[in-house]
């Protein structure tokens, strides 16, 4: 029964602070990418390395959401019907690899797919060749890796919408496992697996540590990675635009296309429902998802047990760089966090009245890192060293890929909580200030601390901008680890990704658990 | 006085007028079936929602464009009316300065307020630990030290037992005696209104009547709230 509001300007300069935000997003992102364009307008076509790239971005892309859907199908399913002691352990820990630095998980495959791998001791043991990690297979592993358990967490909430009375009606007619599939979880697949798929295929085009670490070659380059090619080795600023302007091509389609068919919604809550399902009360069904999920652990957790295991050998004797990197990549997290959560909040404050807001926030997704980051080079070069600036341009970015997160988190509990208390703040005068620190800051305790946390958690981890800024004196931990494995200091390696690994979860750890402290009611 | 001049709501197909004027210190039940437009009228009244035509007048005053908290008027809606983040001093300090920046007397004031709605030595409580009934007081004790001298009640209390209710009705009943204020209040429930309010402001078929004395309302009613009451 709600008639029109007021027309009240009653909170003007949070208004304001909201379209300051968007001023600033939209500007550090619109600015760059028309820098690109304007730089690849003069320069040569696209050669026949850089179509190569092309057609590896695309096709390792279509394989790893093939390969992540053909795995997340039969766990998601499992997770669904079977009810086990660890089973939300389980699914925590299947969130755990959003936040996993890449380089830390690709160290982990290395450590078990490698040359002196896990596997390959096995293979020589039976006597068999050994298994090659480098190159598309290894790059396609290690986006399954990755993406394998955000696809089951969408799949397993795709399951649970399957209300539970529909599997007792099916017991009650006798369906038997097939028909179950045919009538009940076919038709919900087919509405959630090209959204799932779109939503992989967009995350793996923008590939870039995984391709630099585990790619390479004329063989398998990414765009991304001919972007950071066609600056380090080449100095061509003109072929790293040509490529910026086909990454911002594709990545765009691939972004409208998931819009389309569904929205990224990894992180929901309520898993832990599981309806009685008796036509899947058979020995070989239950020996099937055990043997399924005992599987899928042991892909995931292996390659992370390897990295502590060899960390902690590592630990002893860490280079002083590597403790410098760690420093420097802490107070970037925390300014990345900062900037992160106050735009996300300024903009979710606009967006309960133009809901379009929201999409500004996404552009930090359609632009990948290092086309921005080629675009701030190209907007820099011409007045200041960029490689002087590596830092607080990798914060910015970094804060900037972390918004999207953060605001898909902020803007629905502002707006519901407006909707709660705004009019008993309103009646009461609570504006700016007061309003902030009475109403919304201790009310949106949880939501902003776990936000700061992925904030905190996906700089901290960040290696994409920085690799095409900085000069050997300037590392963050990331890429300090990867210099360290380029000279083939494995050890060292190992023990600094021990450390990013504990600083990582460790700062998403603090802010969602500062979040959740005492919040009563 | 408060007095709606000539006002009209409208929402999509919905729509309401009032025109009628309410004497200082009254005590008015606001009756009429649901989705008639009882809340609305009581939003309109607050500040939350804007009429297409009209003016709300408050001792000759025109305050139809005026911001919610700058109106004469305490508000207690049908929830959340407290917050639960706060503790129950905190809750009725935001009456009196909403950045909570109070002064010793304030605290008083503070202080006297829960003592006079029976909530001494809860004040470091938060809301999750009282009874429907004590978190109806914490409320009222805001009302209590926001001194406006009009209070609209949007069924504050419609979610405790028929009891709890009837007390709650009696101690606003009697904080709005004490204070000289005027006091509106949306109910659904006749005995509401024989309760506490000498007079009923029928809301039917898009019109909000002038206020009529209850009992002869009631006894006789018209066929709209006929209809609405079951006989």
């Amino acid at each position: 029964m709600a008639a029109r509001p007021f027309p009240l300007r009653r909170a003007a300069f949070s208004d304001a602070l909201g379209w300051v935000a968007v001023a600033l997003v939209s500007g550090f992102i619109l600015f760059p990418l028309l820098a690109v364009f304007w730089r690849a307008g003069g320069a040569s076509l696209p050669g026949p390395a850089d179509w190569s790239a092309l057609r590896f971005t695309v096709l390792q892309s279509v394989l790893s959401a093939f390969f992540s859907i053909a795995l997340a199908v039969p766990v998601a399913r499992a997770l669904a019907r079977r009810q086990f002691a660890g089973r939300g352990l389980m699914i925590t820990l299947l969130g755990a690899p959003f936040i996993l630095p890449v380089i830390v998980g690709v160290l982990g495959l290395l450590a078990v797919f490698g040359r002196s791998g896990i596997v390959n001791q096995a293979m020589a043991w039976v006597g068999l060749p050994p298994v090659q990690i480098y190159g598309l297979h290894g790059v396609v592993l290690a986006h399954v890796f990755f993406n394998l358990p955000l696809a089951t967490r969408i799949l397993l909430q795709g399951w649970q919408s399957i209300p539970a009375e529909r599997f007792r009606l099916a017991a009650s007619l006798g369906f038997g496992p097939r028909d179950v599939f045919h009538l009940l979880e076919w038709p919900m697949l087919r509405a959630t697996l090209p959204g799932v798929a779109m939503v992989v295929f967009a995350i793996c085009l923008s590939s870039f540590a995984v391709a630099l670490t585990l790619g390479g070659g004329p063989r398998a380059t990414t765009v991304e990675l001919a972007i950071y090619q066609a600056f380090r080795f080449d100095f061509d600023l003109a072929r790293a635009a040509v490529l910026a302007v086909i990454q911002i091509a594709l990545v765009t389609l691939a972004a409208m296309l998931a819009l389309r068919f569904s929205l990224l919604d990894g992180f929901g809550r309520g898993l832990d429902r599981i309806p009685r399902r008796w036509e899947a009360e058979t020995l070989p069904l239950r020996l099937l998802d055990i043997v399924t999920l005992a599987l899928v652990a042991l892909f995931l957790m292996l390659p992370l047990g390897a990295v502590i295991w060899r960390g902690l050998a590592g630990l002893e004797g860490l280079p002083p760089p590597v403790w410098r990197a760690a420093a420097v990549s802490i107070v970037m997290a925390l300014v990345s966090t900062v900037l992160a959560v106050g735009l996300a909040l300024a903009l979710a404050h606009l967006a309960r009245r133009w809901r379009g807001i929201e999409a500004v926030g996404l552009l930090g997704i359609a632009a990948s890192p290092l086309v921005i980051g080629t675009g701030i080079f190209l907007l820099l070069n011409p007045l200041s060293d960029p490689s002087r600036w590596a830092f607080a341009v990798t914060a910015l970015v970094n804060a900037m890929a972390a918004l999207p997160f953060a605001l898909r988190v902020l803007a629905p509990a502002l707006r519901d909580l407006e909707k709660d208390f705004g009019p008993l703040a309103d009646s009461l005068g609570m504006r700016g200030a007061a309003r902030l620190r009475w109403l919304i800051l201790p009310r949106l305790r949880r939501p902003l601390g776990f936000s700061a946390g992925l904030a905190a958690a996906l700089s901290m981890g960040d290696l994409g901008v920085i690799a095409l800024f900085a000069d050997p004196e300037r590392a963050t931990l990331p890429l300090q680890i990867l210099r360290l494995m380029g000279a083939y200091r494995m050890d060292a390696a190992a023990g600094a990704a021990l450390v990013l690994l504990s600083l990582s979860l460790g700062l998403f750890w603090l802010f969602d658990r500062g979040g959740r402290r005492d919040a009563d009611a | 006085m408060l007095t709606l001049d000539r006002l009209e709501i409208r929402q999509d197909s919905f729509e309401l007028h009032a025109d009628f004027a309410l004497e200082t210190g009254t005590v008015a039940a606001v009756i009429g079936p649901s989705g008639a437009g009882k809340s609305t009228l009581l939003n309109v009244i607050a500040g939350f929602f804007a009429p297409v035509a009209g003016r709300v007048l408050w001792e000759g005053r025109d305050i139809t464009i005026m911001p919610p908290a700058k109106r004469p008027m305490a508000m207690l809606f049908q929830d959340n009316n407290l917050f639960p983040h706060l503790t129950v001093a905190q809750n009725v300090s935001l009456g009196i300065r909403p950045d909570l920046r109070l002064s010793p007397d304030d605290n008083t004031r503070v202080a006297l307020a829960l003592a006079r709605v029976g909530l001494e030595g809860l004040d470091a409580r938060k809301p999750a630990a009282l009874s429907g009934g004590q978190q109806g007081r914490v409320a009222l004790a805001r009302v209590l030290v926001q001194r406006r001298p009009l209070i609209l009640l949007d069924e504050p209390f419609a979610a405790l037992g028929p009891a709890l209710k009837a007390e709650m009705l009696d101690l606003v009943a009697a904080l709005a005696a004490e204070t000289g204020a005027t006091l509106l209040m949306v109910s659904h429930d006749p005995a509401d209104a024989r309760r506490i309010a000498p007079v009923v402001i029928l809301v039917a078929d898009g019109v909000a009547l002038p206020p009529q004395p209850t009992k002869a309302m009631l006894d006789d009613p018209p066929p709209a709230l006929r209809d609405y009451l079951g006989q």
